[in-house]
């Protein structure tokens, strides 16, 4: 049966990996390359590497990285950050990376989502939403450039239509970040994830809010979601990765021992 | 031992090849037939479209090579489905080293791409399933797939059972990543590395 994926997200800058609240703030945990090892052997299913910050200071992520990664780790990995082009995600691609995900590029211009679904194949292509709750419209909506606050803005989109958007494009998986939860650790958005869910016909992958075990039996259970994203509890040891699969099995859920 | 890796142009290169490195071999990576003919074993990867992967054997002179060869084969993903007869992703006609059809993924309510952690089941005894069981999981990403039969090595079940391996003779293929299915998938790669015909 096919086992709902645990995925630690490393958001990196300089090499290094970072994770602040709510994105601010930002502390240096590791180095990049013992980190992924370390998770690998710990049991994570998969691992997302994001420069949180190549969008916003419309760079390239630095890609040196992602070859060494390749070379150590046995699992499948997705890199994410400032892929503009057919040509930035190809780099990446050869280098040894399985998945791309493309976040503010595809919402000015989505068309290159199409583009990478006809080069690479609908498999390659995430594309990663930041979602935000505005209470004052009650409504989800899509927000850019998260990895810088001074740029950080609210698009046209309202969540639900973009995420029909981009599986129309050619996505081959949705990560959702619901940036209300984001580094709060008080549980994920299982609302919104649910109602995309019901959308949704490729995975979908949780994100922003884990700060119990109970939190991604919750997710699994309740939201029906393919895998399940977070970073702080993970890089500050508050969840151990087995210790999480023993309790997930033991509540039933489908998962990779 | 020269072990090949074809060049496909493939995006899933460097990740076969490290995979093999942290087994201690060494590969090249060639698309020279003389290369991949002189080889002991020959890997045949690939990420992408049926159609864009036989164009590029077309442009590199490599079918009647690959069609030809005598050492073990093992092809990986889209590498294994270019194996098979005839695939319906871009309706294109493959090497036809083993039986069987590539066809859209039939997995009911279950969503596509398959992508994610799997079992296998029906494990054969074949020298590249030693050491597998049914409670080993492997990496999937992938929307075709081929129906099991007689060649099927060992199977895997997403809406309908489906074949995870396959072989025929010299050539087998297995349509899970083993270079990213942790240490099961380094297992299929080691038994490759010490199948004898």
């Amino acid at each position: 049966m096919l086992a709902k994926r645990l995925i630690p997200c490393l958001d990196v800058r300089d090499g290094k990996v970072v994770k602040g609240v709510q994105f601010r703030n930002h502390e240096i945990i590791g180095d990049i390359v013992p980190l992924a090892q370390r998770y690998a052997e710990a049991g994570a299913d998969e691992l997302v590497f994001y420069d949180i910050t190549a969008s916003s200071d419309g760079r390239v992520v630095d890609k040196s990285w992602v070859q060494r990664i390749a070379e150590v780790i046995d699992i499948p990995f997705c890199v994410a950050g400032g892929i503009k082009t057919v040509a930035d995600a190809g780099k990446i691609l050869e280098m040894g990376a399985d998945k791309i995900s493309v976040n503010s590029p595809a919402l000015a211009r989505p068309e290159l989502i199409n583009e990478l679904n006809h080069h690479f194949g609908q498999q390659c292509v995430v594309v990663g939403i930041d979602s935000f709750f505005d209470v004052t419209s009650g409504q989800y909506q899509v927000y850019q450039f998260t990895g810088d606050e001074s740029r950080t803005q609210k698009t046209q989109w309202l969540t639900r239509d973009w995420v029909a958007e981009v599986l129309k494009r050619g996505a081959g998986e949705i990560v959702l970040n619901c940036m209300n939860q984001d580094g709060v650790r008080q549980g994920y958005d299982i609302a919104q994830l649910k109602s995309i869910r019901d959308i949704c016909t490729v995975p979908l992958i949780a994100s922003g809010g884990a700060g119990t075990m109970q939190h991604f039996t919750d997710v699994f259970n309740q939201a029906d979601v393919d895998g399940a994203l977070a970073a702080s509890v993970f890089h500050k040891g508050i969840i151990e990765i087995a210790a999480l699969k023993a309790k997930l099995i033991a509540d039933g859920i489908s998962i990779r021992p | 031992m020269q072990l090949v890796i074809v060049d496909t142009g493939c995006a899933n290169i460097s990740s076969v090849y490290f995979a093999f490195k942290r087994l201690g071999v060494k590969a090249s990576i060639s698309s020279d037939a003389r290369v991949i003919k002189a080889a002991d074993k020959v890997l045949l990867p690939g990420v992408g479209t049926a159609h864009n992967a036989m164009a590029r054997l077309q442009q590199a002179e490599l079918i009647n090579t690959l069609q030809s060869l005598q050492q073990p084969m093992l092809g990986i993903c889209l590498g294994m489905q270019l194996l098979t007869r005839h695939s319906m992703e871009g309706d294109v006609a493959c090497l036809n080293l083993i039986p069987g059809e590539v066809l859209p993924m039939q997995s009911g309510e279950l969503r596509l791409p398959h992508m994610g952690w799997n079992t296998l089941k029906n494990i054969n005894n074949h020298p590249l399933m030693q050491g597998f069981t049914e409670t080993d999981y492997v990496y999937f990403v992938h929307s075709f797939a081929v129906a099991p039969d007689s060649y099927s090595l060992a199977q895997c079940h997403y809406g309908n059972d489906f074949a995870a391996v396959i072989g025929k003779d010299n050539v087998a293929g297995a349509q899970f990543h083993p270079e990213r299915s942790g240490k099961t998938g380094a297992r299929l790669l080691q038994n490759f590395l010490e199948w004898q015909l």
